[in-house]
């Protein structure tokens, strides 16, 4: 099979890349659920366009400018949320739209640069290139290793810190471990589904996946599988009705959410028990 | 597969806290050094004193009980002595490679987390189901190993806690309020099996409670806290304490102790009494002591 010229076609990079997004946005979305960090995956993901503007100005790599920018911010909210006095919801506000906006106005500034900003807004899955899909590739693969390295601590952690403390789990390596994990994800996925769209890909499946699950794990890798499905779905329908690719991802994937939710529980397969 | 080659085996195992090829080995017994102890230890947060040059330790063995007001610093003593906060002042001293089998006062799972029983146990060690399923049994829960744990009772919760930290085969046992949001048989048959497990296995035991009912139940040590340890002893001596009286005037401990139990019989979930075999009560007590923030 000649998968180089096969990669040739722009349709196979775009849902080999979301197909790749998806599977790590899966299982974190399920963590995402679980800490209820939907509003801090949010806010981390605002700025990602930041990490544009800085990678434009500064002539480095994106994608390694965006991922460093999240974690950035991802460390400050965690030490202003120890620190401050504002509610966790407030501050997050916050930085969310203040960073989503001084992206968008330090984009403005580099010089000569006229960036299409519906396409980091929302995704331009469409115009995944070679190099684009390597990326994500291999962001998609050390954020697999490190979410499997980090799974039984970072659960322990999530059902009681102090106890998983106790228990001698380090806390602070591992969660700055799953602050590495969420930048790496949003970068990755930023071209998918764009940054107001990237948590929506990690908790819509999460939350789909509940309703099928009997332990962390089957929810994890169910969440995975749902994204692809709704990854799958939305290029197609994309495609058949030449609507705007990212949110047509949101879209299936929130279909899917509705439908499982309507499906009376008798009729939902479950996995067994354990 | 990746997952087994050494450095990443190594890596994941030190974020778990786990030491490579853990041995059984002697539990500290009886008249060595304590297992933890608090010197002076001051605890400061947000601009107030929490704890105030608080000295206090638990031996090998000794059950010790913590009692005090609410706000009066016992769980944050518990969580200096347990590692989890720095002191500002004084020092922890804890037993080497000591093993703690904590019970939270709390455990709050969010719903959407699918989380069994067993699965939960299994956080802390993975064995296999039938030993998980003894220790489930020895707290009177095995019925629940499949059950959610969010779909649990207070008692049920209480117990399932206690399994897990019996699982790490602690040298010590701590506690923080074993009794909250239990109902008064239910906080008897617990107290009564931590009786049990101390005698059985030989643990130390530190409880913390700001409820007086159970302090007579098998504690052979009562620490009065209230920022400072206001007075130290054997329960009938703690309660003749002018200081403990101050601090709660209207609780005579004597008159109170309303639970007290044969150790010859564990109690079951609905209080049915099963017989065990047991040993006699220790009573080594010490002379009431005052702590250094006590001016009488």
């Amino acid at each position: 099979m000649d998968i180089a010229g096969w990669l040739d076609d722009f349709l196979v990079r775009a849902v080999l890349a979301g197909l790749m997004v998806a599977a790590v946005a899966g299982p974190l979305g399920a963590f995402v659920v679980w800490r209820r960090m939907a509003y801090f995956g949010d806010t981390v993901s605002h700025s990602a366009l930041l990490g544009v503007a800085l990678g434009f100005l500064l002539g480095l790599n994106l994608n390694l400018m965006v991922t460093l920018v999240c974690i950035a911010i991802a460390v400050l909210l965690v030490i202003l949320q120890r620190y401050q006095e504002l509610g966790s919801d407030t501050l997050l506000g916050i930085l969310a739209h203040s960073a989503l906006s001084l992206g968008i106005v330090a984009v403005a500034f580099v010089e000569g640069l006229r960036v299409d900003l519906m396409a980091y807004l929302f995704g331009d899955i469409l115009a995944v290139g070679r190099d684009d899909l390597l990326a994500i590739a291999i962001g998609g693969l050390i954020a697999l290793v490190l979410l499997i390295a980090l799974w039984r601590p970072l659960l322990a952690l999530t059902v009681h810190e102090e106890l998983a403390r106790v228990e001698g789990v380090r806390a602070l390596p591992v969660r700055l471990g799953m602050m590495l994990l969420i930048a790496l994800v949003i970068a990755a996925a930023m071209q998918v589904v764009g940054v107001l769209l990237i948590t929506a890909l990690m908790i819509i499946p999460a939350a789909t996946s509940r309703r099928f699950a009997r332990t962390p794990e089957q929810m994890a890798i169910l969440a995975g599988v749902l994204g692809m499905l709704a990854v799958g779905a939305g290029i197609a329908g994309s495609f058949h009705w030449d609507t705007p690719t990212g949110p047509s991802i949101v879209v299936a994937a929130l279909l899917g959410f509705i439908l499982v939710q309507l499906l009376p529980a008798r009729l939902l397969p479950r996995f067994g028990t354990r | 597969m990746l997952y087994n080659t050494t450095m990443f085996a190594n890596v994941h195992n030190w974020l778990r806290g786990e030491r490579a090829g853990r041995h059984p080995r002697p539990r500290p017994a009886r008249g060595s050094g304590p297992l933890v102890g608090a010197r002076e230890v001051t605890v400061q947060r947000g601009g107030r004193t929490i704890l105030d040059r608080v000295s206090m330790a638990v031996h090998p063995g000794e059950a010790a009980m913590i009692i005090g007001p609410n706000g009066a610093g016992k769980t944050s003593l518990l969580r200096v002595l347990m590692g989890l906060w720095q002191p500002d002042g004084g020092r922890v001293e804890r037993a080497p490679d000591l093993r703690v089998g904590y019970m939270p006062q709390r455990l709050q799972i969010e719903p959407v987390l699918p989380l069994s029983v067993n699965r939960f146990l299994r956080m802390r060690q993975r064995l296999p189901r039938r030993e998980l399923l003894a220790k489930l049994e020895r707290v009177g829960v095995g019925h629940l190993i499949d059950s959610p744990i969010q779909s649990l009772s207070g008692g049920e919760t209480q117990r399932v806690l206690l399994a897990r930290a019996l699982l790490g085969e602690p040298d010590l046992l701590v506690l923080d309020e074993p009794a909250q949001g239990v109902d008064v048989v239910g906080q008897g048959d617990v107290f009564a099996m931590l009786d049990d497990i101390r005698r059985e296995t030989g643990c130390g035991v530190l409880i913390v409670s700001h409820d007086l009912h159970f302090v007579m139940a098998g504690a052979e040590t009562v620490i009065c806290l209230n920022q400072h340890v206001c007075c130290t002893g054997n329960p009938e001596e703690v309660s003749r304490h002018p200081e403990y009286r101050r601090l709660f005037p209207s609780v005579d401990l004597r008159g109170l102790a309303v639970y007290t139990h044969d150790h010859n019989h564990v109690h079951g979930l609905h209080g049915e009494v099963r017989p065990l075999d047991g040993e006699g009560t220790d009573a080594s007590c010490d002379d009431p002591q005052h702590g250094p923030g006590c001016r009488h």
